[in-house]
């Protein structure tokens, strides 16, 4: 068991490693070179050479690497190549919207699809469990922007609530205030999570109640509810954090689309503006921060469902 | 996919004993008639295939015409010549749907076909080759594996830029991993069969076992597959568009013209430019995955549940 989950973290660390190759050397095919982007197209030869060789970038490809490795391990992102601002200071302006949108779609979304999902597989075949069913069905293939759109025209245009577009500053704003503000953008995360959440809870929940273990407990004529709360559930906790973890993933997907589809300031719409402008170091930087967001999450994924497997806890 | 199996459409085709589950999969019987669900996805999807292919002929007048050249404003309500509008340059909604139609469909199946062509080529090379190259290959593949797919073509879209092709081989190598993954498995699966084992002992060549022992029994599987592959494919275009990173204006595709008329929302007269188009994503790739459903449901998923 230990030993799966030291396996599992020694593979973790090679996919950041591999991850950190792939953006690194990735970003590295790009046209045009850093210190000519920078000093713009009137800079003389020399003041070019010069400032390469400020940035490191007449090094070895191997050695720009390691060294910008380095420095992002030690938490130094480098410099923006658009607005000559370090990236740190990009970011610090705003995380926090992105990271209040996602942990309160986490908070919110979560446990609600959940007991969806439970109360589902509590009453399989029901006409709740099926128009529950048609319903993930749809929205887990429909596109955010889709959701979002409906939402919109929902609480904006029906019910004449809520901003279509959120608007300026959260500075100095309550936490009530800053809820109302975000409202349609956690909603619509609230649902592309829920989509997928609610398939994958009742599927584990079914799945655990189709063991043999339940089945004997059936038969000896357990309620329902018992069954589910005492025996189920608690075998099915590994599989759910499983799910919920791989959802949050998910979740990095759609937090850019629903900032540039609200138009507010987060570290989605940096990175989106990052391509748009070729600021690699930007994308660089960023694209780090969200792969190690997305590796970490499907660590803790497969590590929920090593630890919930019976099995592999207690080898023979 | 739906966990238990839908003993009401299905008629096992032995009398006694052998329930649905204990079936190989296998491909769907000449018997498979749809449920209704399926239905109404055959008939959404196949509308948006007619579309997609004669659309350019049928729509109204060209993407970038204006239907009203001496009548100039942003999001016209819809009127006779413009049947859904007009979008933020006053171009016609309807005659751009159709056009985008062709290309948002179009990149998405092309792209599809080549992360299965890539994807089947390797996993199931990698499922009959030794342990050594298998693993090596399978690292490599997990760690794309484990990139968010949006972060990836993000970075290709910085490097070279977008354009048609760059969009296909991009969508088509991404999710060649995940094609991958299930064509080795499969692969894995069904060496070990009996049947593969008889034909290795009579002495037949690799390549004779690739394409008459395990392809026949790997086709159903992955074709359910592709469905659901095409969905997120269709998806992951549609976002890059819609982010401004796909098809470049002023070519239109769904994705992108739900971006150009996101003002409609907060200043337009019609909302239906953005409404449109993403609705029109909204069924295609809701209306796939009700055919595939229902069509794994009838042909045994029991595979593709594993996976």
């Amino acid at each position: 068991m230990t030993g799966l989950i030291l396996k599992r973290l020694g593979i973790g660390l090679v996919t950041v490693l591999a991850v950190s190759l792939i953006i690194f050397f990735g970003t590295k095919i790009l046209p045009g070179d850093a210190a000519q982007i920078r000093l713009g197209q009137s800079a003389t030869p020399e003041n070019v050479a010069a400032f390469r060789a400020r940035l490191g970038l007449d090094k070895p490809y191997i050695v720009q690497y390691l060294v910008w490795l380095k420095n992002f391990m030690m938490g130094d992102l480098g410099t923006s190549l658009a607005s000559d601002v370090p990236i740190s200071d990009l970011i610090a302006d705003r995380y926090k919207n992105t990271v209040f949108v996602s942990a309160l779609t986490a908070a919110i979304g979560v446990p609600i699809s959940l007991a969806l999902g439970i109360m589902a597989a509590m009453y399989p075949g029901t006409l709740y469990d099926r128009v529950l069913t048609l319903v993930s069905v749809s929205l887990v293939a429909a596109p955010e922007f889709f959701t979002a759109t409906l939402l919109v025209l929902l609480f904006v245009f029906v019910l004449g609530i809520g901003n279509a577009i959120v608007v300026g500053s959260t500075e100095g704003k309550g936490l009530f205030e800053l809820i109302s503000h975000f409202a349609l953008p956690i909603t619509t995360l609230c649902f592309v999570i829920a989509s997928q959440l609610i398939r994958m809870s009742r599927a584990a929940v079914l799945n655990v109640m189709s063991s043999p273990y339940i089945e004997m407990a059936i038969l000896k004529g357990v309620p329902r509810r018992r069954i589910i709360f005492r025996h189920a559930l608690l075998n099915a906790i590994g599989p759910i954090v499983n799910v919920v973890a791989l959802n949050l993933a998910y979740l990095v997907t759609g937090v850019i689309v629903v900032e540039v589809y609200f138009g507010y300031n987060g570290l989605a719409t940096l990175i989106v503006q990052g391509v748009q402008t070729r600021d690699y170091v930007l994308i660089q930087g960023l694209g780090m921060i969200f792969c190690l967001t997305y590796v970490i999450l499907m660590l803790i994924a497969d590590i929920a469902a090593y630890a919930s497997n019976a099995r592999l806890r207690h080898p023979k | 996919m739906k966990p238990q199996a839908p003993s009401d459409h299905y008629v096992a085709p032995y009398d006694a004993g052998i329930s649905f589950d204990e079936l190989p999969d296998s491909a769907p019987s000449a018997r498979y008639s749809p449920s209704w669900t399926g239905w109404v996805g055959i008939v959404v999807v196949g509308f948006w295939v007619f579309i997609a292919i004669f659309g350019p002929w049928l729509a109204p007048m060209g993407e970038n015409e204006l239907p009203f050249p001496d009548d100039y404003s942003e999001f016209q309500l819809p009127r006779p010549g413009a049947w859904l509008g007009t979008d933020e340059s006053d171009r016609d909604v309807l005659s751009r749907l159709m056009y985008g139609a062709g290309r948002t469909i179009g990149i998405s199946f092309m792209a599809t076909v080549l992360a299965y062509f890539i994807g089947v080529i390797l996993g199931i090379g990698a499922a009959i080759s030794t342990p050594r190259v298998d693993m090596i290959v399978s690292r490599i593949n997990d760690a794309f594996l484990s990139l968010p797919t949006i972060m990836l073509g993000l970075v290709v879209v910085a490097a070279v830029g977008s354009s048609i092709p760059v969009l296909i081989i991009t969508a088509g190598v991404i999710y060649a991993t995940v094609v991958f993954r299930l064509a080795r498995a499969l692969g894995q699966e069904i060496m070990v069969m009996d049947f593969v084992e008889a034909a290795r002992v009579r002495g037949e060549g690799r390549w004779w076992i690739i394409t008459r022992e395990i392809w026949p029994n790997a086709a159903m599987p992955l074709l359910t597959d592709f469905g659901l592959r095409l969905i997120y494919v269709i998806l992951f275009i549609s976002s890059l568009s819609f982010l401004g990173l796909g098809v470049q204006p002023p070519q239109a595709d769904w994705g992108s013209m739900v971006r150009e008329n996101l003002g409609a929302l907060s200043y337009g007269a019609s909302v239906i430019p953005v409404v449109a188009p993403a609705l029109a994503i909204a069924t295609l790739t809701v209306a796939i995955n009700l055919v595939v459903d229902d069509l794994s449901a009838h042909s045994g998923g029991k595979l593709s549940k594993r996976l």
